[in-house]
């Protein structure tokens, strides 16, 4: 199962939105071996491609080596698919090199529903598993509504839960 | 003095789980095969089977991408970092279909 605050969560649909119809991509980072995700990294698609993202080489040894002297490894690494639904591809399974790393697709192929969903990826054998999202600061959730920023998504749907589960985030107006 | 070589997760098991190893050479492609030697195996992770860097992943010495310095002709000398990283990439397009718009 991932953990993830749902404020992240927010952060990547947006960067997934913002970058639409490119797809987007990034990391959180945790502390090693904490196995939660606490620091947001949006990447540059060196690609910038509706259908294929890679991290730039350089960004990523300096964001790499970032997380080496913070005693962080890369926690989450996602990506968005912005026409097909939010599930590794053969490219994603084939280039899948953080054993440890959940991995987080967002499809942005509907414009007022992101669908997230959460992979381990190992030895190329892929296995989905929940996501469980948690509410560290209430209130800086709603200072963001009321900023009413134009890429916020109004709600979220999660391939696995107990069922299907929609999330309203909208903004109480 | 040798040249350091930075060894990512999933190549660890080659390694006995060490993050580090040190190796020698003149070029990138004299330390792998140097490297080779004492862990049997990573050096086929690195290389494809015609003789070029593997697209699945990066390797710097010191800061630089080695794809800007020659690939496998790179220059190493001791008191070098060599840091090898899994290549993060994907998307929604087939492999095959990707390599071939891609060139690679």
């Amino acid at each position: 199962m991932l953990t993830i605050q749902r404020e992240i969560i927010e952060a990547i649909v947006a960067h997934a939105r913002r970058d639409h119809p490119d797809e987007a991509c990034g990391v959180v980072a945790g502390p090693i071996g904490s196995d939660t995700a606490v620091r947001h990294i949006p990447m540059e698609n060196a690609e910038r491609s509706t259908t294929f993202y890679r991290f730039d080489a350089g960004e990523q040894l300096r964001v790499w080596r970032e997380m080496d002297d913070r005693d962080e490894e890369p926690v989450v690494i996602y990506h968005s698919h912005t026409a097909t639904e939010p599930f590794p591809s053969r490219t994603d399974v084939s280039y899948a090199g953080e054993p440890d790393a959940h991995y987080l697709l967002v499809s942005t192929r509907d414009p007022q529903t992101a669908e997230i969903r959460s992979f381990r990826i190992v030895d190329g054998q892929v296995t989905e598993e929940p996501v469980r999202l948690v509410d560290e600061s209430m209130q800086s959730m709603r200072s963001t509504e009321k900023s009413g920023d134009p890429h916020a998504v109004q709600s979220y749907m999660f391939g696995q839960s107990p069922t299907a589960v929609e999330y309203e985030c909208q903004p109480q107006n | 003095m040798a040249i350091d070589v930075r060894i990512p997760t999933i190549l660890r098991s080659y390694t006995g789980g060490a993050k580090a190893v040190s190796g020698a050479g003149e070029t990138l492609a004299a330390l792998l095969s140097d490297l080779d030697g004492s862990y049997p195996g990573l050096r086929g992770r690195l290389i494809t089977p015609e003789g070029g860097l593997h697209r699945f992943v990066n390797i710097y010495v010191n800061d630089e991408d080695v794809r800007f310095l020659g690939s496998l002709d790179a220059k190493v000398s001791d008191g070098d970092t060599v840091t090898i990283l899994p290549a993060v990439a994907g998307g929604a397009f087939g492999l095959a279909a990707a390599a071939a718009v891609l060139g690679r």
